[in-house]
């Protein structure tokens, strides 16, 4: 077959025939795709929210509250609250943003934290990876903490640095800093028994736990 | 304060070229004079602004309405491939010296990955209109220091003597090092 | 076997990285472990071997003067396959990969191939060059990502080959280290070019 000619026509309809089989394409791989996608961000933040907290049986990603900017996350066991999982971020970083995970216990204390993602400098600032620097803040308590504690020993804190990444050991205490803050003001410095409220409308949190763990509302149901 | 910021990272401590890898191509290709380089980069920085700025409100008056937010590469880089071309014959009809001095950088744009890094980028890190117009305004500076910087080096290596087997690429790309390790010093300057 | 000769000539005579020197971006950007390499490599041959393919389809029905943008519209849509799929199916290698992903579009090798290449020719030997050119590709970068890895971290695909006391070169895991090895490397096959021609 002879190539067609460069018409003004041609021309028009190549390119537009073209342009709609690959736009009917690529929304059929993205249909397939969307669910995978969504499950694989999901399962990253659950397996990060078990890292940095005790054993739980709920669906802690559907209990997601907003506070601040900043996503909480509550887990339970048989219905008792094991912790709060914040998902927190800086700017600080030498290579800019990174995402944080921390791990609260309900009354106050730092659990664990892991790093979500980041782009530091191999070798250098992602040594923050490195539980000898992220361990550091476990067991570190609300309570008796004032805002000094969360930094590094340069600017008076009790963080060791990691060597030669002063910036990405600060933008990780920054991240830290920022949840915990959230964490204070919304979960701890509430009135009596808020703990285990958080911000979001409460009704929906039963909602949501009894629909996704059968073990958690038979044990409210008993309590009940 | 934002926005000196925001030029400080871009023009060094993240230059385009010598930290993040975008535009090689041009970088390797077109450094070889001082005049050609600055040639480059004026078009560079030309068109680099106007495609972050297209591509933005294509981006949050287009895409996120539409919820076709996937669709961003092959949008971004048929916008920036026409924007390229109408710049060269807008600049050929009504300023025919400028076009004269740019116009032969002009299609050698669409394929520098740095345009369409940037304007990826500038979406990824959230910037409003105009963070993302300084930003990718001080990365094509950046990218025309580093072109300069480069070429002007080579100007004065073409009389040196060296090994056969390292004459043009291996020579720049060592030379590229020893700068991107240079650049590594403007570290923490934010 | 006239066929073969296309699959080879993209590996070692007219191979991408080293001997054309296309697609640097991608070459010193993800080489900072081999893995990455190999991973970066199976999406450019992916999307080497489908434009390929579809631009020596279609080649009759595509008018000289659009050519390019439709070979652009073509590529940009497999990138867009890909980046969703791996999106979906290795998140982990996605995000090492980053921006870098989407740039596969302004890859060189892949617009320069549908232009020299599959607009010219039938579409089994527009398959095999793609391969080709993607395999040497992939080889190549993963050469130089291990070279980095080794170097810089002191293991091949994660695998530690130094003990934890030796101290590695890290100047080779930043950027630096990628123009510079990729520089000697280049010098490196220059040399072998030559000493093999004469």
């Amino acid at each position: 077959m002879a190539k067609l000619e460069s018409s003004l026509m041609n021309m028009v309809l190549s390119l537009f025939v073209i342009s709609l089989v690959m736009a009917a394409a690529l929304g059929f791989v993205y249909n397939i795709t969307k669910e995978p996608i969504a499950e694989a961000i999901k399962a990253k933040e659950v397996n990060a929210i078990k890292e940095v907290l005790p054993p739980f049986d709920n669906d802690p990603v559907s209990t997601i509250t907003d506070i601040e900017g900043l996503s909480f996350y509550k887990a339970t066991m048989g219905g008792e609250i094991v912790g709060y999982a914040a998902k927190t971020y800086t700017d600080k970083g030498y290579s800019g943003r990174f995402d944080l995970m921390v791990g609260f216990l309900p009354d106050g204390t730092i659990n664990k934290t892991v790093v979500l993602q980041q782009k530091e400098t191999p070798g250098l600032g992602n040594n923050i990876l490195q539980p000898k620097f992220s361990d550091q803040f476990k067991n570190i308590n609300i309570a008796n903490l004032n805002d000094q504690l969360l930094s590094v020993k340069k600017d008076g804190g009790t963080i060791d640095a990691i060597s030669a990444a002063t910036i990405s050991s600060r933008a990780y205490c920054d991240g830290i800093q920022k949840a915990y803050n959230a964490f204070i003001t919304n979960y701890v410095n509430k009135p009596t028994d808020s703990v285990d409220m958080n911000t979001g409308d409460s009704e929906s949190d039963v909602l949501s736990d009894t629909t996704t763990n059968a073990e958690s509302k038979e044990s409210k149901g008993g309590r009940k | 304060m934002e926005y000196v910021n925001i030029i400080i990272l871009a023009l060094l401590v993240n230059n385009v070229v010598l930290a993040q890898f975008l535009g090689i191509c041009p970088f390797l290709g077109v450094s070889g004079k001082v005049s050609t380089s600055l040639g480059m980069g004026a078009a560079v920085v030309f068109v680099m602004a106007l495609a972050n700025l297209v591509t933005y409100l294509i981006q949050n008056y287009m895409l996120v309405p539409l919820k076709v937010e996937f669709m961003q590469t092959i949008t971004f880089i048929l916008v920036i491939a026409f924007l390229v071309q109408v710049v060269e014959i807008i600049l050929k009809k009504s300023a025919p010296s400028l076009y004269q001095a740019l116009g032969i950088y002009l299609p050698l744009i669409t394929t520098n990955c740095a345009v369409l890094g940037i304007a990826i980028l500038a979406i990824q890190k959230e910037y409003s209109l105009v963070e993302s117009v300084v930003y990718s305004s001080a990365t094509a500076v950046g990218f025309t220091f580093a072109l300069i910087l480069m070429a002007g080096i080579r100007e004065q290596l073409e009389l040196l003597d060296m090994p056969k087997g390292m004459k043009g690429f291996p020579l720049t790309l060592i030379i590229a090092g020893l700068l991107s390790m240079a650049f590594m010093g403007f570290a923490g300057l934010v | 076997m006239k066929n073969m000769k296309f699959f080879t000539e993209g590996l070692i005579r007219s191979n991408p990285t080293f001997v054309l020197v296309l697609g640097t971006c991608p070459t010193l950007a993800v080489t900072t472990a081999a893995i990455n390499g190999i991973g970066m490599g199976a999406a450019t041959t992916f999307v080497l071997v489908c434009s390929n393919l579809l631009i020596a389809a279609l080649k009759n029905f595509i008018p000289d003067k659009v050519r390019i943008a439709a070979f652009i519209l073509i590529i940009a849509s497999f990138v867009t396959v890909v980046d969703l799929v791996m999106k979906a199916f290795t998140p982990d290698l996605y995000n090492t990969l980053g921006i870098f992903i989407p740039l596969i579009v302004v890859n060189c090798i892949i617009l320069g191939r549908a232009e020299a290449f599959a607009q010219k020719n039938k579409v089994l030997p527009a398959i095999l060059d793609g391969l080709g050119m993607g395999i040497g590709f992939t080889l190549a970068i993963t050469l130089l990502a291990s070279i980095r890895e080794l170097l810089g971290n002191g293991s091949i695909f994660d695998i530690k080959l130094v003990g934890d006391n030796v101290s590695t070169i890290l100047l080779f895991i930043l950027p630096p280290g990628a123009f510079i090895t990729y520089g000697y490397l280049i010098a490196i096959m220059n040399r072998l070019k030559s000493r093999f021609s004469s």
